[in-house]
């Protein structure tokens, strides 16, 4: 009788990365690279429909096409590699700062309820160097490969290649100060975390609140670098590809995309755990709370994208609309469907999926709306980066699925191995008692 | 409001801790309880006193749809088709323009709904007496109302058990 008859449940758990789930996730990785192989071998062979898109896309958006094509550089298939790359490290590197994102912002609010599951976004960033160093690796020997403003002579005003409005941007886009800024981000972002984790692992050990309070500073001091580095990030990283354009919203955008990609990282990870048998204190009114994350910041990315679109819509401007030409019409439609799947996956499924009580405390759902923003929030950097980067030349093949894979895989070994690190919840994390007792009827 | 002349038996009790297992022992007796009332929110209570479900969010959700279509109906009936404008060289009837307004009035209808459906359900508004049945409720005390007529105890019996499970006070109120 009674919800304050709370079970008394054990806080000690192990988690155990089994050979079973390693060899499952050495298989995806070599499924994944095969398909890599087989989609490279293709591409190598000229297996696409480049020029007729190509042509197309120029008839249907005027200058839709002035990326990566002009200027001298014609395209390689080597560069649909590259930008697949790209669009894997962003979104994953995005994913992992998340969970530091996360468990910053409860600190700073003093917040119990997550206690209990803490250790699952703790696990995330442990991935970050990967994309990190694909990122500065690429950005350093292919940058002209994916960015506009890296091109040859672009702001050199004797060059053939000149373009006034690019120059006009090299106090911001310089290849020196471009290339310090990714170290900082990454240092800053995977120090930190570092420095939070180490607290916390400590904390299961001695005890007490100074670890709790040290974290406090940590977990502020993030906030403040991330608040600065979520936007310069999201223009480094996605929003400079397209050089001419550029939106206000887009480091706020970018923001939704990733937390909410995290969020459902999270709550997918949690809800496996679970079924697997960890994490028995976690109870239905976490999911349920963790439900109304992924529910409230879904709709809260759909928000910051229609904003974006409603204001380039309105004002009709063609430097800004272009963005949006090239996704919806241009490069032979292509992109059109990406476009709208992004909207459909991120919004009207797990809107509606998650708005009732009952769906945020059933795992099942839980699952289908997290598979269904991930999935979606790959679709939203693909939209963003490849019409920039290889244009017509773009699609969604071998390759495409295969480096999803590659990432994916990887990403869980890292949070498997992370996970295995410590008990799986923070057995003298001062808010613990709070988060299982956690009740919101 | 709908209880006048009513009976009940009031029992006041001095912690939150109490109140709620009181709650149990006297479901266990076969004592239906009419409401408790605290100064703040008792974590289980709801459930531990058996209160059906709330709807509200069921009355949100059509109140939102109702928002929504309303303003599909005035921006589409004003701007496009009463007096159609052209606005930034778009049609008169385009939906990205009239999103914003959907998702204002979507919200504002949801609002304004639940707080009206709250009120209604709840009895309260400016001029209903509240019922009140100890004023105390709402400082310090926590007090437990059971309406004799719903009951097939006894009064005596019923007062008996409220006693022993832990009631400082008990009283009869009639309204």
């Amino acid at each position: 009788m009674g919800a304050h008859h709370h079970e008394v449940v054990s806080v000690e758990e192990q988690f155990e990365f089994t050979a079973e789930s390693k060899r499952n996730l050495l298989i995806g990785m070599g499924i994944g690279a095969a398909l890599v192989l087989v989609g490279a071998y293709l591409l190598s062979q000229g297996g696409g429909h480049g020029h007729e898109a190509h042509d197309a896309a120029h008839a249907a958006a005027g200058h839709a096409a002035e990326h990566a094509h002009d200027h001298g550089h014609g395209y390689h298939w080597t560069q649909r590699i590259i930008a697949n790359l790209w669009v894997n490290s962003v979104y994953f590197a995005g994913i992992s700062v998340v969970g530091m994102f996360f468990i910053s912002y409860n600190y700073l609010a003093q917040a119990g309820w997550s206690a209990v599951f803490k250790r699952v976004p703790e696990a995330m960033p442990a991935f970050l160097p990967i994309p990190a160093i694909i990122i500065i690796v690429i950005a350093v020997l292919f940058g002209d490969k994916l960015f506009h403003w890296m091109h040859e002579g672009i702001m050199d005003p004797t060059s053939e290649h000149y373009d006034a409005i690019i120059a006009g941007k090299k106090g911001f886009l310089n290849k020196p100060f471009y290339y310090i800024r990714l170290v900082l981000y990454f240092g800053l972002w995977y120090g930190l975390w570092r420095v939070i984790r180490t607290l916390s692992l400590q904390e299961d050990e001695i005890g007490g609140t100074g670890n709790y309070y040290k974290s406090i500073k940590f977990g502020t001091a993030f906030l403040v670098v991330f608040a600065v580095t979520s936007s310069t990030s999201a223009w480094d990283l996605v929003m400079s590809i397209d050089t001419h354009w550029f939106s206000t919203m887009f480091g706020w955008y970018t923001l939704a995309s990733w937390h909410v990609a995290g969020l459902a990282t999270m709550t997918l990870t949690i809800v496996t755990l679970k079924e697997k048998g960890y994490l028995k204190a976690v109870n239905a009114s976490h999911l349920h709370d963790l439900g109304k994350f992924c529910f409230a910041f879904s709709i809260f990315w759909t928000y910051v994208w229609f904003a974006q679109f409603l204001l380039i819509y309105y004002a009709n401007l063609p430097e800004e609309t272009i963005y949006f030409r090239e996704r919806f019409s241009g490069y032979g439609g292509i992109y059109k469907g990406p476009f709208f799947v992004n909207i459909i996956l991120n919004f009207v499924l797990p809107f509606l999926v998650l708005m009732t009580r009952d769906s945020k405390r059933t795992s099942i759902i839980l699952k289908v709306a997290c598979w269904s923003i991930l999935v979606g929030h790959y679709f939203d950097f693909y939209t963003n980066i490849m019409p920039g980067t290889v244009g017509a030349n773009g699609g969604f093949g071998a390759v495409e699925f295969g480096f999803v894979l590659l990432f994916a895989c990887g990403f869980i070994w890292s949070v498997s191995t992370q996970l295995t690190k410590a008990n799986l919840i923070p057995r003298n994390h001062p808010m613990l008692e709070e988060s299982l007792h956690h009740d919101i009827a | 409001m709908t209880d006048i002349n009513k009976k009940f038996l009031v029992g006041v009790y001095d912690d939150d801790d109490v109140v709620l297992s009181a709650v149990g022992k006297l479901k266990n007796s076969g004592v239906k309880i009419y409401e408790v009332y605290s100064p703040f929110a008792i974590h289980g209570m709801d459930t531990a006193i058996g209160h059906p479900r709330t709807r509200i969010g069921i009355a949100a959700f059509c109140f939102g749809c109702t928002g929504f279509l309303c303003a599909l109906l005035l921006t589409t009936w004003t701007m496009g088709i009463d007096w159609p404008m052209v606005i930034g060289g778009k049609d008169p009837i385009s939906l990205p323009n009239y999103v914003p307004v959907m998702f204002e009035l979507t919200v504002l209808f949801t609002a304004f709904g639940m707080t009206i459906s709250f009120f209604i359900t709840n009895g309260l508004g400016p001029t209903v007496k509240p019922l009140l049945f100890d004023p105390r409720c709402t400082d310090n005390k926590f007090v437990m109302a059971i309406d004799l007529s719903k009951n097939k105890l006894s009064e005596a019996e019923i007062a008996s058990i409220v006693k022993a499970s832990g009631a400082e006070e008990v009283s009869i109120k009639q309204l």
